[in-house]
């Protein structure tokens, strides 16, 4: 049998609408806490037992997360981040626009779990055509039918949630940065402590969860304790989607049990294309180590098995490149989008990430020298963990994996001014 | 020279949707959207007298609205074509040719990227994010609408395609 959380009503007919996601259950764990008047500790036992863990990239226990929150009442925020923007990672954008009631019914149970009155949906800017719309669309239905509002399906609970916009910036996606921008702010991030769970939007407690990680809990509230864990395969638990990219012959978000071996999840998206060899996987979005991929191929779908292979699990955007890529122009092209997106505000990122682009540009243009591909190492080593968020980290990670990976690749680059495979 | 741009009704009316849903005290947060939809209104960017129309309005400073309007890439404060196009040439689109369809769209149109053609009716963006559609690269988006699984000829069709306004 094939379960699934966030993606149940993919490929139905209407898929976004309420009466689709009613159809498939819907709202009906949310019904559930409303008519019991469920005791919010009991909620986040719940998520917490799930071993539910963040599906935005740093995969931190939502449970866990949401018991930060301080119980004493007053004014508290819950934030949904579906600014979705790591290279490589387009799930949340299906969730948003194929299935938005169930980031609703996620949003409505965190809400009431942590004990917030007003929630906010941040969307990236360029999902303003489509995904905006719909999932504005489905708030609007949502409201009608009294699942949102004052005095929920006749009880005392109060919830409302509005959708917000950005304008094109990845670092928003940071949780505090986001914080920033919905405040109205450049979106830079704050230093740490304070956590949002402590003090958060307008200073107020507030949690910041990743679309498909609050799209998941409606599915986890309606089932048997346990049941989320038992989704796992090859000793772990719980499931993911994995949105599988580069030369692949069926691109597409995958959703799956956890623990599914790299070479199923490969099948499962149409294998090689043009049946060339696998060289290279960035599992996790563009900010992760990248992985051989005769390693790879060795690999499981899960946190600990992917770690093992030296990376990270991340976002769950796979990037599989084969054996005509040039691991230079990748790199460069890396570079380029992490110094284009450092807001500026640590000297390390800033100027770092500048460096290692220029350097790496130099390079492309036959004027590099071996130096160079020890200054690269230097400078990612002064990057990594001296910035007030992971940008920096995100910026140095990628230059020291592929460095560590195919270095004589970049040798062969430097000496000969030309890749070496075109 | 540059008359004082007034918020009209209507462009009151969706800055008050916006305001309405935060705290009353916390109008500044309704900068990003409002501008987005000042920006709209004035064939894709803002202007000083917007930004200053848009701090009377909300009673936010102007350097407060303005260094958000310079931090975002989605809001231009110089003119630009009346369509926007942005080819994402991100790692995964770049592994499916996104590199072949800018350059194709470069030689179409005459312009590099970051300029806009003479005539103003197209504005090719230096889009340097990924815009979160991997699995459907190489693809673009034309006025903010996606356009994917891209091929030289579906470009051409794409283009020709723009009604202008």
């Amino acid at each position: 049998m094939i379960n699934k959380l966030c993606t149940e009503t993919f490929g139905l007919k209407n898929p976004d609408s309420l009466k689709t996601y009613l159809d498939k259950q819907g709202y009906q764990a949310w019904k559930n806490i409303i008519t019991e008047q469920t005791p919010k500790s009991k909620i986040i036992e719940k998520i917490k037992e799930s071993g539910l863990r963040g599906k935005g990239g740093a995969g931190f226990l939502t449970g866990l997360k949401w018991s930060f929150i301080p119980l004493m009442d007053g004014q508290k925020y819950l934030v949904c981040n579906s600014d979705e923007s790591e290279p490589g990672t387009c799930k949340d954008r299906d969730i948003l626009r194929y299935n938005p009631h169930s980031i609703i019914e996620g949003m409505l149970i965190a809400s009431y779990a942590i004990g917030a009155s007003v929630a906010y949906n941040y969307l990236r800017g360029e999902f303003m055509d489509e995904q905006w719309k719909v999932f504005n669309h489905a708030l609007s239905e949502a409201y009608n039918a009294k699942l949102i509002g004052k005095n929920i399906l006749s009880s005392n609970t109060t919830i409302d949630i509005h959708a917000l916009i950005g304008a094109g910036a990845y670092i928003v996606g940071e949780e505090t940065a986001m914080l920033e921008s919905i405040e109205g702010k450049r979106g830079m991030p704050r230093i740490k402590p304070p956590f949002p769970a402590i003090k958060g939007l307008y200073g107020k407690p507030t949690i910041i969860n990743n679309t498909e990680t609050l799209a998941s809990i409606p599915k986890i509230m309606l089932n048997e304790p346990g049941w989320y864990k038992s989704l796992g395969v090859n000793d772990t638990e719980g499931m993911k989607i994995f949105s599988m990219s580069g030369h692949i012959n069926n691109p597409g978000n995958f959703e799956i049990a956890l623990g599914t071996p790299f070479s199923e999840l490969l099948n499962l998206a149409g294998g090689m294309w043009n049946e060339k060899n696998i060289k290279a996987v960035i599992p996790g979005g563009s900010s992760v180590p990248v992985v051989k991929g005769d390693i790879m191929m060795q690999v499981n779908m899960d946190y600990d098995s992917i770690a093992e292979a030296g990376s990270m699990l991340g976002s769950g955007g796979v990037i599989v490149m084969d054996e005509s890529t040039c691991m230079v122009s990748v790199l460069q092209r890396i570079s380029r989008f992490y110094y284009a997106e450092s807001c500026g505000q640590c000297t390390p990122c800033r100027e770092g990430t500048g460096w290692l682009y220029k350097i790496l540009t130099n390079i492309i243009l036959g004027k590099g020298t071996q130096n160079d591909l020890h200054q690269l190492e230097r400078i990612a080593t002064q990057i990594e963990g001296h910035c007030i968020c992971a940008l920096g980290d995100a910026a140095a990670m990628p230059v020291r994996s592929f460095l560590k990976n195919f270095w004589s690749e970049f040798e062969y680059y430097v000496d000969k001014k030309e890749s070496m495979v075109s | 020279m540059n008359p004082e741009f007034i918020i009209n009704e209507e462009l009151g009316k969706l800055i008050s949707n916006v305001v309405k849903k935060f705290p009353s005290d916390k109008k500044r947060s309704a900068v990003i959207e409002s501008l987005l939809i000042l920006q709209h209104h004035n064939n894709g960017y803002v202007t000083k007298n917007i930004i200053k129309a848009l701090s009377d309005y909300l009673l936010v400073s102007e350097i407060d609205i303005y260094e958000v309007a310079t931090f975002y890439t989605m809001i231009n404060i110089d003119p630009v074509g009346r369509n926007v196009i942005s080819v994402c040439n991100n790692i995964s689109c770049m592994l499916r040719g996104s590199d072949e369809i800018l350059s194709h769209i470069e030689d179409k149109l005459k312009i590099k990227v970051g300029e806009s053609t003479k005539d103003n009716k197209f504005y090719l963006k230096d889009e340097i994010e990924c815009l979160a559609a991997c699995n459907g690269g190489p693809m673009m988006q034309v006025n903010h609408k996606n356009y994917e699984n891209l091929t030289l000829e579906k470009v051409d069709e794409i283009l020709e395609s723009v009604n202008d306004k």
